[in-house]
């Protein structure tokens, strides 16, 4: 029996470019035992082009998907596309804070939306609902090297006063979500800097410096992937890396991976099962030496035996390496 | 009874949004006024003596003035009534102008308004029942509460005008924030070298008591008459017997301990003398820290210390204090790192606050006063000043400038010119802000004399890369964005009140605002004077304060203090409780909802129990008066009686 359930809004990147995310966030709430069920004949979520022309028009957008939740009797709805969540909580704020905006929108729909939905990102609810001890307990696999920066990009956590959620400026949910499938993480600066959006299309070389300093940071910090939890941030860094490569002279060839693809690896899924052959950068290298966990927790006890009897030897070897050095 | 009203125009302050001649005639109608006119400005002399004539001409016993709020006048009018011979409660304003005039515009509603103001006070004014004061004696000694430089000030003025002087300090060491300081601007002065006499004196003065590493438990009495309860807080060191030697601090093998004097810079030992010119020059032993406390062993300092002065057991110890005045000292506190999550939150240890970068200039300070950056104990050369850290940014709850930012800066960024010839500053400001004698010169010779590029414009982030510190903000001339890679960053955050500002505010009675900063009297005319009589203030708990207005603001408030002590007797006001022991019926409600303890039980020779106000603490509040379940307690000059007088003259016209 599922212990959770959530109305689960995948939008428009899910069902296309970002298919990878969505397949892999459904089989890592089936193994955490939630139930995700798609609100009917759900619609665009207003994004970006529309609050850049109307407020009221973006905030109906969102209301008219908010309003057909609200009659599922779920409260919560859960979405992985930061986007798509910014407009869910816009639209939600302001109704339920301005009487008047909400008579505004509400006239522009068919069912009024009356704001009973709690809105959270797929990360807040694995990382605040499910919890981290939840997470730990279901891996089957380890996952020795990877090395991962993760990448909240630039509205997972803000405005603060709109996202209520993790800290704005150093994030960490993503970090202790990925350390507690025992997969190791690199801390760096550059988790919240922009990735340049959508301006991949119109400013193309602004967003390959950006997406560059992105890349470079996760790399100094001596990460070999680094987790996403946005379509258009995984487009950025992954579709785009060569054209980085190209424009700043640079060889990235860092995988882009989104955050539940690696929770689905050490759930034991294979990789095929998680779309992974959708990325652009292949992650194959880093991800064939996953082993179950019971051989790996064998492999490591045995090693730190082998290391406790010739003590000597390793303080030897340590010597010889910092002499190198 | 006959009443004479005077209605006060202000120039046009009231006489602009009120028909004051249309009031006066209207009052001229109620019965008991024989006398009402107009008068431009009444507080004036020849206004007064208006007042004076009319009360000799028309054998008036009751006066009422309607003109501005009582704040400003109603001592005045006592007096110029007093003069004419009537006792002083005989007058009562209407407050026409703060209530009336000003605040409304249209004339009509305004004179309407007017009438009904003047009314309840001609109302009021013929219940009126004369009051005497009584007086009562003066404790000369003065309560100077901080050490810094503006309570140290305050003490020595008030010690050298031959008053005996109790002064409080929270830490184990007077002097304060300028204590720490390295140079002072701008005049770059060593700043133990000016204070450090100034220490002395105080240590050697035999009219000051010094209880230093204590604090304020409890406040109780009233102006000429306090008695205040002093924590002196175990320092577990007998300092009577400690010379200051050291060799307790040498030997502890405690090395991680909190150096609150250094703000942090580097750790320093469980035991502790917070700096070499330190008043008293004792040790003190953290017990966070202490493993004698921590883990129940160890005893090294014990065994060393060739006066056996160490204690182990030593409990805080209350002292009672009897003062006549306090002056209030406490001084500021300063944001944390953690308030600025895009500057890393204190993650980064090469990004600093300024007053840690002023402990790493001092010789006296952890580096012996080489400027080494926490992280690899190296010398920076590129070092990035960040002004207003937190400060002038309402999305931290600091709308306020920190005053003395900019200046400080100016000078850490030529005293880092000085130790590292071939370093390069950097400043990031939104405004340089440098209004006084000496200083705008001195920030430019920061930036022409010493090479120190100020950018206009904000900090956006700090961030790591390689062994920099990557500063990145928007100069905001140059309309662009800007990195810096610097080896060291030093934030000039946001000064805040002191910590437990507020608590120490509510054990005095004095106001503060929403920043904890205390409230003067008044902003212009009574600076270092606050709302309760016997209270005053020196220093940076008024507000953000450099040095030179921190002493000035010291030596006003001792000056304040010895014209309050010029008097032997002072006078108390009678407007406070009276108890009507026939009324009462001893429940002592009363009691315990009086804010100043002012009412305690009394055993009539009848045997029956009954409240009794203290009238010398008695602050006139009124709380007991709405208390009291059969109206026994009244405040003199607000009796139920007058009040509904005033009702009944609005309500019943």
């Amino acid at each position: 029996m599922a212990e959770k359930e959530y109305a689960y809004f995948s939008g428009c990147s899910l069902e296309g470019t970002a298919k990878e995310y969505d397949t892999s966030f459904r089989l890592v709430m089936k193994t955490l035992g939630v139930t995700l069920t798609e609100p009917e004949d759900w619609s665009c979520c207003g994004s970006t082009p529309a609050h850049t022309v109307d407020h009221v028009f973006a905030a109906a957008l969102a209301a008219r998907n908010l309003a057909i939740v609200e009659k599922m009797n779920i409260g919560t709805l859960t979405t992985p596309c930061p986007s798509c969540l910014m407009a869910f909580k816009k639209a939600h704020l302001g109704m339920t804070e301005d009487e008047a905006f909400k008579d505004q929108v509400n006239e522009l729909l068919d069912e009024p939306y009356e704001g009973g939905v709690i809105s959270k990102s797929s990360l807040q609810i694995i990382y605040e609902d499910v919890g981290l001890e939840k997470i730990a307990e279901k891996v089957t696999h380890a996952l020795p090297d990877l090395k991962v920066a993760a990448y909240y990009g630039c509205i997972m956590n803000r405005p603060p006063d709109v996202a209520q959620f993790d800290d704005p400026e150093n994030p960490v949910a993503m970090d202790r979500v990925i350390s507690a499938l025992g997969v190791e993480v690199r801390d760096y600066a550059f988790k919240t800097e922009c990735c340049g959006a959508a301006f991949g299309v119109p400013k193309r070389a602004m967003v390959n410096e950006l997406t560059y300093k992105v890349l470079s940071m996760a790399v100094d910090a001596g990460a070999n992937c680094i987790a996403v939890a946005c379509p258009l941030c995984q487009q950025n860094l992954d579709l785009r890396q060569e054209q980085v490569n190209r424009a700043m002279g640079a060889s990235f060839n860092i995988p882009v991976l989104y955050f539940t693809q690696i929770m689905g690896l050490a759930y034991g899924y294979s990789p095929k099962e998680l779309d992974m052959d959708k990325l652009v950068v292949s992650a194959g290298p880093l991800i064939k030496t996953r082993i179950p966990i019971a051989e790996y927790r064998a492999m490591k006890e045995a090693e730190a035996a082998a290391a406790k009897k010739t003590p000597k030897a390793r303080e030897a070897k340590e010597a010889a390496k910092t002499e190198e050095s | 009874m006959r009443v004479g009203v005077f209605i006060c125009h202000c120039g046009n302050n009231i006489a602009g949004t009120v028909d004051v001649a249309r009031v006066a005639a209207e009052m001229r109608k109620l019965p008991g006024v024989v006398y009402a006119t107009n008068y431009m400005y009444t507080c004036s002399e020849p206004g007064q003596e208006e007042i004076k004539q009319a009360i000799k001409k028309e054998n008036l016993d009751r006066i009422v003035v309607a003109a501005c709020s009582p704040r400003m006048h109603e001592n005045t009018f006592r007096k110029t009534i007093e003069k004419a011979g009537l006792n002083r409660y005989f007058l009562e304003m209407a407050n026409i102008r703060e209530h009336i005039s000003w605040i409304g515009e249209d004339k009509e509603l305004n004179t309407a308004k007017a009438i009904d103001a003047v009314k309840m006070a001609v109302a009021k004014v013929m219940k009126n029942k004369p009051l005497y004061s009584s007086s009562f004696k003066v404790n000369k000694r003065v309560m100077v509460i901080g050490g810094g430089v503006a309570g140290m000030q305050a003490a020595l003025d008030c010690a050298d005008g031959g008053l005996d002087v109790v002064l409080v300090e929270k830490s184990p060491s007077i002097g304060g924030m300028m204590a720490r300081l390295d140079k002072t601007f701008p005049t770059i002065d060593c700043s133990i070298c000016i204070l450090g006499p100034k220490m002395v004196d105080v240590a050697q003065h035999e009219k000051i008591k010094l209880h230093a590493y204590s604090e304020i438990d409890e406040i109780k009495g009233y102006v000429g008459n306090y008695q205040v309860k002093v924590r002196k807080k175990a320092t577990y060191v007998d300092w009577t017997k400690c010379t200051g030697c050291g060799a307790c601090m040498e030997k502890c093998p405690t090395r991680n301990a909190y150096d609150n004097f250094n703000f942090g810079v580097a750790p320093t030992r469980a035991i502790n003398i917070p700096f070499p010119q330190a008043i008293p020059k004792k040790a003190k032993i953290d017990p966070a820290f202490c493993r004698q406390f921590t883990k129940g062993k160890c005893g090294v300092c014990a065994k060393i210390c060739p006066t056996g002065a160490i204690n182990y057991e030593m409990q805080d110890e209350i002292v009672t204090e009897d003062v006549g005045a306090i002056i209030v000292a406490t001084g500021y506190g300063l944001f944390d790192l953690d308030k600025f999550p895009e500057y890393g939150a204190g993650r980064y240890p090469d990004v600093i606050t300024g007053i840690q970068y002023e402990r790493i200039l001092n010789a006296s300070g952890p580096t012996s006063g080489h400027i080494l950056r926490p992280s690899d104990q190296t010398e920076p050369k590129t070092i990035v000043f960040v002004s207003c850290a937190g400060s002038r940014d309402k999305s931290l709850g600091v709308p306020y400038c920190s005053n003395f930012c900019c200046m400080y800066i100016a000078k850490q960024a030529i005293l880092t010119k000085d130790h590292v010839p071939d370093s390069q500053s950097y400043v990031f400001y939104m405004d340089i802000r440098s209004p006084g004698k000496g200083y705008d010169e001195f920030t430019r010779r920061a930036q022409e004399d010493y090479g120190v590029k100020y950018i206009r414009g904000r900090v956006s982030r700090i961030y790591p890369k390689g062994k920099k510190m990557v500063v990145r903000g928007a100069d905001t001339l140059l309309g662009t964005q800007v990195e810096v890679e610097a080896d060291l960053v030093v934030l000039a955050t946001a000064v805040v009140s002191a910590p437990g500002a507020a608590g120490m505010a509510e054990k005095l009675h004095i106001s503060y605002d929403t920043f904890g900063f205390y409230v003067e009297s008044h902003p212009k005319l009574r600076p270092v004077e606050t709302n309760t009589s016997g209270v005053f203030l020196a220093g940076a708990c008024q507000g953000p304060k450099d040095i030179p207005a921190s002493v000035g603001q010291g030596s006003a408030a001792a000056s304040k203090v010895q014209a309050l002590f010029s008097k032997d007797m002072l006078e108390s006001d009678p407007a406070i409780a009276q108890v009507n022991t026939n009324a009462c019926v001893g429940c002592l409600k009363c009691v315990r909802t009086c804010p100043f303890q002012a009412i305690k039980e009394e055993e009539l020779r009848n045997g029956k129990k009954v409240a009794k106000v203290i009238e010398t603490v008695c602050a006139g509040c009124g709380v007991c008066t709405s208390t009291c379940p059969c109206g026994a307690i009244q405040l003199q000059h607000f009796t139920d009686n007058q009040l509904l007088a005033e009702v009944n003259a609005i309500c019943q016209g």
